[in-house]
């Protein structure tokens, strides 16, 4: 294929043939180096995979039109996260005057949050079963103080796709209890 | 005789099929090649396990962070060529400021920009490795002058009349952005009904 045959047809004497034989043969060597080499510099050169992206639906935002009707929720679904400030977390489960479980500190990750979400997930789906709505799962209130940052607010909302909780809202809204114990820290 | 030929035939490799797997190796790497671009704001992006890709076109990002001199910034980058010269002719009308066609034709073979619209002319005209030095003070999104909600508007709007599809938005942030900026861009967002969008992350091991 890439060898190239120079012809047999011109020389008459035997040595001459024989020299012209060992040419032959193209050195392909260099050329795979400079191949290679290229290779490389594409391959380092190139964004190959596009950056993922992370699908955030937010409420709809109307300032003339007032929501009268409060959804009214169970305070037994309800778990509020407060992120605060050096990746640290406080939850509680109800309301904070009548805690269900914490409030306690909490760190992100694997040992983290995401057992807690996923013992407290499974402890409301049990009890709206026994409610009889096994469709009502928990409800997940992220609240993002000012001192938290957007590597915190990712984490969370990742924690919330990796424990596949589907009802959770961003809140910046805090009460004066809750300013309270996120301060203290 | 022909024994001893064979032998020393056999002490050269044979490099046609390597050189066969490589340029066919290079050819494919040339022609998938999208040369990444020095970013003007570069930003280091938290991770997540989320799968979805963005798509190519019809795509706004707004990439938030830290400049070099410490002070959070808001750029601005139009994914399509088309949709990037309409928007400039409609910023520059909606804000009197005059684009010529060549600026016009150069903007829509830019990348992301930070600066307010009177100065946009002169980052159209550095070179493009200029750009990413020329420390550009971000897109201004205060109450009294926010060109980052013209922008969006304007973008919209070109993206509808060119591809007929809404535009978009996805928020670029550094890791260590604070939250209130981020919601400052969200809030924009939101004023103007965008209430679902895409944050850009990086790719987080499976073990996480």
């Amino acid at each position: 294929m890439a060898e190239l045959n120079t012809g047999d047809g011109g020389g008459g004497k035997g040595g001459k043939v024989r020299s012209k034989k060992q040419n032959s043969k193209v050195d392909l060597t260099a050329m795979v180096d400079l191949a290679f080499l290229l290779i490389t510099f594409f391959m380092l050169t190139t964004s190959l995979s596009k950056p993922q992206s992370m699908d955030l639906s937010l409420p709809d935002k109307d300032p003339n039109q007032k929501d009268t009707k409060d959804t009214k929720v169970d305070e037994n679904r309800t778990m509020t996260v407060m992120l605060a400030g050096d990746n640290k977390m406080v939850y509680y489960m109800g309301l904070l005057a009548t805690p269900k479980v914490g409030p306690k500190d909490i760190t992100y990750g694997k040992n983290g949050i995401r057992k807690v979400l996923l013992t407290q997930k499974r402890a409301v789906l049990a009890y709206s079963t026994a409610l009889g709505k096994p469709k009502n799962g928990i409800i997940v209130i992220i609240k993002p103080t000012k001192k938290s940052n957007y590597r915190n607010l990712v984490d969370i909302l990742d924690e919330m796709a990796i424990t596949g909780v589907e009802t959770y809202a961003i809140v910046p809204e805090f009460s004066p209890e809750e300013t309270k114990l996120v301060e203290k820290k | 005789m022909a024994k001893l030929k064979m032998k020393k035939k056999s002490t050269s490799t044979d490099m046609t099929a390597m050189c066969d797997v490589a340029f066919l190796l290079l050819t494919f790497f040339i022609l998938t090649a999208t040369a990444k671009v020095p970013e003007a704001l570069p930003v280091d992006m938290p991770s997540s396990v989320a799968q979805t890709k963005l798509p190519d076109t019809d795509l706004a990002i707004i990439t938030i962070g830290k400049g070099a001199d410490g002070k959070s910034k808001v750029f601005f980058d139009i994914k399509g060529r088309e949709i990037r010269k309409r928007t400039l002719e409609g910023m520059g009308a909606k804000l009197g400021v005059n684009f010529s066609e060549e600026d016009k034709t150069k903007f829509a073979l830019m990348d992301d920009f930070g600066v307010p619209l009177a100065n946009l002319k002169q980052i159209i005209d550095m070179k493009a490795s200029d750009r990413t030095k020329a420390n550009q003070p971000g897109i201004p999104m205060d109450s009294l002058n926010n060109q980052l909600k013209d922008w969006l508007l304007v973008s919209r709007r070109a993206a509808i009349d060119i591809d007929n599809k809404e535009l978009q938005i996805a928020i670029k942030g550094d890791a260590k952005e604070e939250y209130p900026q981020i919601r400052k861009i969200m809030d924009i967002l939101q004023d103007q009904k965008i209430n679902s969008f895409n944050l850009v992350t990086g790719m987080r091991d499976k073990n996480f």
